[in-house]
């Protein structure tokens, strides 16, 4: 079943197109990756999915609806974003970032309820964060403070989570406890995932669905062996790649070319 | 924030409010032995003592949630309605309508015209590429705010009009009642305005963590934007036709009481209400003991106070960087 479904989308930002004539749909309960070069659109699209941008022709259907057509907190109850680069400039706690996730729920004056404190804690123990529940945000490290933003979007309790280079200034470790987590979120949750990431190793090692972008279209889609090849690449990213087989999972693994004689 | 917490607290600061109330009615330019406040014949000084309380905690509470709001919404901890040039701007539109002879009641509205035509004029001032400088808002707020008050001097400086001669005031502020029926109108104003925004306090907690965030927790930015910017000008404009232009007020109460209760705006804004409206009664209690029988004008306090904390927040943020 599909849960998210561009038709023929397009938008970008003052009367620019950045995204032009996208279709595509995500299946219920995938894994999939947005891959392609610096400008190819990745944070266009999931602004326009967002609501961030308005679309300038097409639709985006969630489980068949309209979106533009659902209400905003509706859309947030089912709909949750990781965004890049958030800088949080006030002396909040863990805990109160991770409750508000629960915004879309409440009613104007309406205190957060037992209920919703209990919502943020799961979320805070999914994400292996419940140690940091009275620090403030601005103590963490760039791993702890991602998966606290995580936590936060769990905390909506959202059908589809989408997430901007969620592993961007991150060390190796930490890349891999992230995208951990978000495996195990897409397993046992049965959440829906879709991530903007750049390093096609990790795409090809997580997604099971990849969708790659060139110059705001949709240059090919489909299972990671099929997107991942070097044509697909080279032709994308105007770089020499050779494409190898993982030796564990036998998944497609890319290794980058100097052009340069060493 | 515990709101457990947060409640002793607030029952702490009605406790202050309630004695520097009390301290401000029975201390003042006439020294007056207590028991006697109450005869007859003292009814005129103890009633003015009263109004004067009344525009400080209105003043005071107005000017100190429109920093909040605009600390918020632009994201940035040194805004306020005096630096952003919001104040000037009313305060220039009520001396047009002295000047121009205009009724006393219309000053809210002239003010009010004078505040959100500044506002717009700092926000396109600060705009490149349709995007908002931090730098160069507070730049942009700062250039406007000082053109501003020298066109109000100008004004006063030319005017025939025996009363804008005495209005040096509209500077500097004060606190003195001259008109009750614009005393209350304005109280109504502030009191509906601070109800309405904190009517907005989820939204405010999203819009801090950045716009784009606030609209994935289903907040509808825009119009929320549009809605209390349009809020702190009318409370702003209220209270500059009432005092005249107060600075820092909005930004040294919201940054204190954010270090002690914390950033949540629905427990900040009511605490934050009550310790504004402390802070003013004791800057005007302040303003009448240094030097009696004399008045300094309230401004002069507030700035001296208020100039030392944008400093240190600004050399602060600079450290972060």
């Amino acid at each position: 079943m599909n849960t998210v479904e561009l038709i023929n989308l397009s938008g970008g930002y003052h009367k620019e197109i950045v995204i032009d004539g996208i279709s595509c749909s995500i299946r219920k309960g995938s894994f999939s990756g947005i891959i392609g070069p610096n400008g190819s659109g990745k944070t266009t699209l999931l602004r326009l999915i967002g609501r961030v941008l308005v679309p300038y022709r097409g639709k985006i259907r969630l489980e068949g609806n309209d979106i533009g057509k659902m209400g905003l907190k509706d859309f947030c109850r089912k709909v949750a974003f990781v965004t890049q680069d958030n800088v949080i400039n006030f002396p909040f706690t863990v805990f109160e970032i991770v409750l508000m996730g629960r915004i879309p729920y409440l009613k104007r004056l309406q205190f957060e309820s037992r209920h919703d404190r209990e919502i943020a804690e799961r979320a805070l123990i999914m994400t292996d964060t419940i140690d940091l529940r009275d620090k403030m945000i601005d103590e963490l490290s760039s791993g702890e403070r991602q998966r606290v933003i995580i936590a936060k979007a769990l905390a909506q309790e959202p059908e589809v989570l989408f997430l901007d280079e969620p592993t961007s200034h991150l060390d190796i470790g930490h890349q891999i406890q992230i995208l951990d987590l978000l495996k195990k979120l897409n397993k046992a949750a049965d959440l829906t995932i879709v991530m903007v990431i750049h390093d096609l190793n990790l795409a090809s090692e997580y997604c099971n669905h990849l969708i790659l972008l060139d110059k705001g279209k949709i240059f090919k889609e489909g299972a990671p062996r099929d997107v991942l090849t070097y044509q697909n690449i080279e032709k994308v990213y105007k770089t020499v790649v050779v494409v190898e087989k993982n030796p564990i999972n036998s998944k497609p693994y890319v290794i980058l070319v100097s052009r340069e004689k060493s | 924030m515990n709101p457990h917490y947060s409640k002793e607290r607030l029952f702490l600061l009605i406790i202050i409010l309630f004695l520097v109330i009390v301290a401000g009615i029975f201390n003042g330019a006439v020294n007056i032995p207590w028991q006697q406040l109450f005869l007859k014949e003292n009814q005129p000084i103890m009633n003015l003592r009263i109004f004067r309380i009344i525009v400080a905690i209105i003043a005071g509470s107005g000017l100190a949630i429109s920093g909040i709001v605009l600390q918020a919404i632009l994201r940035n901890s040194l805004a306020e309605p005096y630096i952003l040039g919001t104040s000037s701007g009313a305060g220039l539109g009520a001396v047009i309508a002295i000047t121009l002879g205009l009724s006393r009641l219309y000053l809210p509205l002239a003010a009010f015209i004078g505040a959100i035509l500044s506002v717009i004029l700092v926000y396109n001032l600060a705009r490149q590429n349709n995007k908002i400088q931090q730098q160069s808002l507070i730049l942009s707020g700062v250039i406007i705010s000082i053109a501003l008050s020298a066109i109000i001097v100008f004004l006063v400086s030319l005017s025939r009009n025996e009363s804008l001669h005495e209005v040096t005031w509209w500077l500097w502020g004060s606190l003195q009642v001259y008109d009750l029926k614009l005393l209350f109108f304005v109280s109504l104003i502030v009191i509906f305005g601070i109800s309405i925004i904190y009517l907005f306090s989820h939204d405010l907690n999203a819009i801090v963590l950045g716009e784009e965030e606030a609209i994935h927790l289903g907040v509808d930015i825009e119009l929320v934007k549009k809605i209390l910017i349009i809020i702190t000008a009318l409370i702003t404009a209220s209270i500059v036709s009432i005092c005249g232009i107060i600075g820092f007020v909005g930004l040294m109460v919201p940054h204190i009481m954010r270090m002690v209760v914390g950033p949540n705006h629905k427990i900040l804004i009511p605490l934050t209400c009550i310790a504004a409206a402390i802070f003013m009664v004791v800057c005007d209690f302040l303003s009448r003991i240094i030097f009696p029988p004399l008045e300094i004008p309230i401004g002069v306090i507030t700035a001296c106070l208020g100039a030392p904390v944008f400093i240190i927040l600004l050399k602060r943020k600079e450290g972060i960087k």
